[in-house]
């Protein structure tokens, strides 16, 4: 392989071609300052920052609003957590609620119906799907496969403009008289029917998010299957790409029944049909006067067949985060890449045919629950093809501690003990016992809490370099993370031993009135309330650590010896653009793959990583010079 | 500097000639599309007596409902066939479209399993 | 120009915009339309779906034609199927490059269109005046339920014809490749709309 050419830059040793680079770029960032704040591009402030259809930008925007979302969702729970603690106190934070929902500081029943209901939905709807679609997906899909953008970049800003407003319709339906909806998230019909009018509003809040969801799994699809590099096929993918491409089939073609179902629940509700009314209901004394003749396990049925790929929607950009991570950390490709990859595949499939795992104590025939309970059991199998492989990944490698690295290691037993304590749920036999209990909580909350937001903490660790050319505080980083590994295990654990002894989901007094819950729920309840204080309270340094971060990025304040690829990593969005990527169309120019995505210490290379758009490895500088931190290059350890 | 990305320009014409109605080709003689053009007609003429059909049989006939309903989803079926593979050119689609397409149809089958689900299912069984 | 993406003085350009990917064989906006519609397949199969599931759960349940105009259904059905030739045809004049006489069958595209709304809306008007309403039984529910929602369907494509019409035609003048794609694959989206009528119509009307 040819020897590229070395020039020599003041006091230190370049490759001339990242020389040429560098130059470039600095003479384009000149000319851009030279012009005014918008460059030479001459956008209006409204279509750079408001309506921008840079994915880049709108990955950002989709972040932050977000994060928002996670952070009110997350004090929706507090607010909880200090009633299941400690029921019937009065707090003055309750007052917040205001007198109709918090007399004097007690939380009403009613209104711990509304914060449930509300704090899944903001939670799933408005924070996880958002952040780990719209924002790491929206940025960084792009970017790793080598395009200038999404397919449909209008398309993509339109997608941002449902979600947003939708969100905003959610949180507005607090105002609505009688509160907002409080039939849980999943708003079984007849309650949510006859529920108050901020039900209607949640249903409507609901359309606008499946709208943006619909419209961005088509551009993401469109994006990967049309605009990945030349040379980029598909096993050579980032498996973050991957989890992507199937959760935007999951989020295409499971999302449309939830809509059909939300329309006829909306018709029930405020044209007076009966889809999901029986005949002759009786509420409060009062018959109802609809015509009746409808079904209430219909709605179960068209809301899981949705909600079950959306938990796999959940749970995939995460484990895409955790693998690359886990590849970078341990400077070794990923084990089993290929069998990760079908067994994603294998998994999203399966995730449309296990849904009424949901619905074991609706009543269902015996027939009809063994054919879901196997389907469920089956599609255990991908899920552990993955999780081990991830785990067999660090097995020899050559492991880097960092706040990513710590938050990706720490996935890996949490999903274990969610996806675990998931297979007596899955069988119909022993759900007849832990359905609707703490236990149920205590699964899903494994699975998206320590899981899924623990792979999203490390992804923003991971990436915030990326995006802003600055590193988020070490420190405080590892500080987030302890404080919030141990805390969150002790909010969720005891979950399962409540469900296991019967304390049942939806109390608002955390099992306190029924004789046979007294007991437990008196010994665990204010102990995990105290975690759930603690936790709020560790993410406090990382709140900070990320705005003073962020605002200094946006004032221009880089860090200089950062380079454009910290991490040292293989993949296009680390190694062929520069940290921040170009403003407009990512790359110097579109690069051309010539690898697989983790080419980390290749035995006979000299070269301790190859990345992805490189022909050839890189050749070590001559001893004496010193590396410009963004080259590729560094010497092998030994 | 020589940049091997730089000499990449992927794809612009794709001459591939397959049958009636290519929707991919970009250079069908203009004797092509006319004949297109004749093959629309034709199938419009097909559907509109399939319709005909349809109502014939179902209303004027009265036929019983169980009959009607097969009657009517299987004519329904060939119409749509029509409508898919030649309006919609499905017939001489690509792979990826077919590849969205098949797996759009199994889902759809697992949706519409969800009445025959709940109805296998009563309670008590 | 809003298919690109710049630096500087490189314009990278968004590609397979108008031409085919070679391995892939179609554009880009040909895939994102049939996902789109997959996506359609699952909402409206979801209504049949719980149609279904009502029917087979009521104790009784009328037959379409004792309680809806046939007649006119019939020929809304057929208004329709001239529509997605009219769009057809369309396509097949701007592909031969004759910008006039693709607007003359997309504007009888739309004609059609509008006359199966007006005919929708004489028969919603009709039902009312016999006082059946959405709420008055199961049937009238899902009857208004599918056709609404199919109904508002077929305004959201008048309205992306309108504007192809008007507007949207000047990206004939400087790229008449695209535009010619811009209107198949508005087509397409108008025979699918086509398609679950051929499906709701027997079903509704005539069982």
């Amino acid at each position: 392989m040819a020897l590229r050419r070395q020039i020599r830059v003041g006091s230190q040793w370049m490759y001339a071609d990242e020389a040429h680079k560098a130059l470039r770029e600095a003479l384009r960032v000149m000319e851009d300052e030279k012009g005014g704040e918008h460059g030479g591009h001459h956008l209006p402030w409204i279509r750079r920052y408001v309506f921008s259809t840079d994915h880049k930008w709108i990955g950002i925007q989709y972040g932050f609003t977000a994060l928002l979302f996670l952070m009110l969702g997350f004090c929706l729970m507090i607010l909880m957590r200090l009633q299941l603690g400690w029921p019937g106190t009065a707090f003055n934070v309750m007052k917040v609620l205001g007198e109709s929902r918090a007399p004097g500081g007690v939380l009403l029943p009613e209104a711990y119906n509304q914060l449930g209901a509300m704090h899944g939905t903001i939670m799933i709807f408005l924070g996880i799907v958002p952040l780990a679609v719209g924002a790491f997906g929206n940025y960084l899909v792009p970017l790793q496969i080598g395009a200038p953008d999404m397919a449909f970049p209008k398309l993509n800003m339109i997608s941002y403009w449902c979600y947003a407003p939708g969100g905003l319709i959610m949180l507005a339906s607090f105002l609505a008289p009688g509160g907002t909806a409080q039939s849980g998230w999943t708003s079984y019909p007849p309650l949510s029917v006859i529920a108050s009018q901020g039900q209607t509003w949640w249903l409507v809040g609901m359309v606008f998010l499946i709208t943006s969801s619909l419209l961005g799994s088509v551009n993401f699809i469109v994006t990967i299957v049309q605009l990945r590099a030349k040379g980029l096929s598909y096993m050579r993918f980032p498996f973050f790409v991957h989890a992507q491409f199937v959760t935007s089939f999951l989020l295409l073609l499971a999302f449309p029944p939830l809509e059909a179902a939300a329309v006829l629940q909306l018709m029930d509700r405020v044209a007076g049909t009966s889809f999901f009314l029986p005949s002759g209901l009786v509420v409060s004394g009062q018959a109802l006067t609809n015509a009746g003749g409808g079904n209430p396990l219909l709605w179960q049925h068209l809301f899981w067949f949705l909600a079950h790929p959306e938990v796999y929607v959940l749970i995939l950009p995460a484990m895409g985060i955790v693998a690359e991570i886990i590849a970078n950390g341990t400077r070794k490709p990923l084990w089993g890449y290929k069998s990760m990859v079908f067994a994603t595949v294998f998994l999203g499939f399966m995730s449309f045919v296990v849904w009424a795992h949901h619905m074991f104590l609706t009543g269902m025939g015996t027939t009809i629950s063994a054919f879901f309970q196997t389907t469920t059991m089956i599609i255990s199998i991908p899920s552990v093809i993955i999780l081990s492989s991830l785990f067999l990944s660090l097995w020899g490698g050559s492991i880097r501690f960092t706040t990513p690295m710590l938050f990706a290691l720490a996935f890996l037993p949490m999903f274990g003990i969610g996806g675990l304590t998931g297979l007596p749920l899955g069988l119909a036999a022993a759900d007849i016992h832990l359905h609707d209990t703490y236990y149920v909580i205590g699964h899903f909350h494994y699975v998206v809490a320590p899981g899924t937001i623990f792979a999203m903490f490390g992804g923003i660790y991971y990436w915030f370099p990326k995006a802003t050319g600055r590193k988020l505080n070490d420190f405080w980083g590892r500080v987030h993370f302890w404080i919030s590994f141990v805390c969150i295990n002790g909010v969720f654990f005891p979950m399962f031993a409540q469900g296991l002894a019967g304390v049942s989901r939806r109390l608002y007094d955390g099992g306190m009135q029924y004789a046979h819950a007294k007991q437990i729920a008196a010994q665990t309840n204010p102990f995990m309330s105290i975690c759930a204080i603690g936790l709020l309270v560790a993410q406090v340094p990382f709140i900070i650590n990320f705005f003073y971060n962020a605002i200094a990025a946006a004032l221009g304040h880089r860090d200089e010896g950062l380079g454009s690829n910290p991490w040292g990593a293989t993949t296009m969005e680390w190694a062929a653009t520069t940290s921040p990527p170009l403003a407009h169309g990512n790359f110097e120019v579109l690069p051309v793959v010539y690898r697989g995505p983790y080419e980390y210490n290749v035995p006979g290379e000299a070269a301790e990583f190859i990345p992805q758009h490189m022909p050839a490895a890189p050749e070590p500088a001559p001893r004496g010079g010193s590396l410009l931190p963004s080259t590729a290059v560094a010497m092998r350890e030994n | 500097m020589t940049d091997p990305a730089a000499a990449v320009e992927p794809g612009v014409d794709v001459h591939e000639h397959a049958g009636i109605g290519d929707p991919n080709a970009h250079h069908h003689t203009p004797e092509q599309i006319r004949s297109e053009m004749r093959v629309y007609i034709t199938v419009f003429i097909g559907l509109a007596v399939l319709t005909a059909v349809t109502v014939g049989a179902c209303y004027g006939l009265k036929l019983p409902v169980h009959t009607a309903i097969i009657v009517a989803l299987i004519i329904a079926s060939i119409k749509g066939f029509l409508v898919a593979g030649f309006f919609m050119h499905l017939l001489s689609e690509k792979k990826v479209i077919y590849g969205v397409l098949i797996l759009t149809v199994i889902f759809f089958i697992f949706l519409m399993s969800l009445p025959i689900s709940h109805h296998l299912s009563p309670f008590g069984s | 120009m809003d298919a690109h993406a710049s630096v500087g003085h490189a314009e990278l350009e968004i590609l397979y915009n108008v031409h085919p990917r070679p391995d892939t064989g179609v554009y880009n906006a040909k895939l994102g339309i049939w996902l789109f519609l997959a996506s359609e397949v699952m909402l409206f199969g979801a209504l049949f779906s719980s149609l279904i599931l009502l029917r087979t759960g009521a104790d009784t349940w009328p037959r379409g034609f004792d309680m809806l105009n046939v007649p006119l259904a019939t020929f809304n059905t057929f208004i329709l199927i001239v529509s997605s030739v009219t769009v057809v045809m369309a396509w097949s004049q701007l592909r031969l490059g004759n910008l006039k006489w693709g607007r003359i069958y997309i504007s009888a595209t739309i004609l059609c269109a509008l006359i199966f709304l007006v005919n929708k809306g004489f028969e919603y008007g009709h039902e009312f005046r016999e006082h059946n309403f959405p709420k008055t039984n199961n049937f009238f529910a899902i009857y208004f339920t599918m056709t609404g929602l199919h109904g508002l369907h077929i305004l959201g494509g008048v309205i992306v014809f309108l504007y192809f019409l008007g507007p949207g035609a000047k990206m004939w003048s400087h790229d008449p490749e695209r535009y010619t794609n811009r209107i198949e694959v508005v087509g397409l989206y108008w025979h699918f709309v086509d398609l679950v009528w051929i499906f709701l119509f027997p079903v509704l009307y005539l069982m």
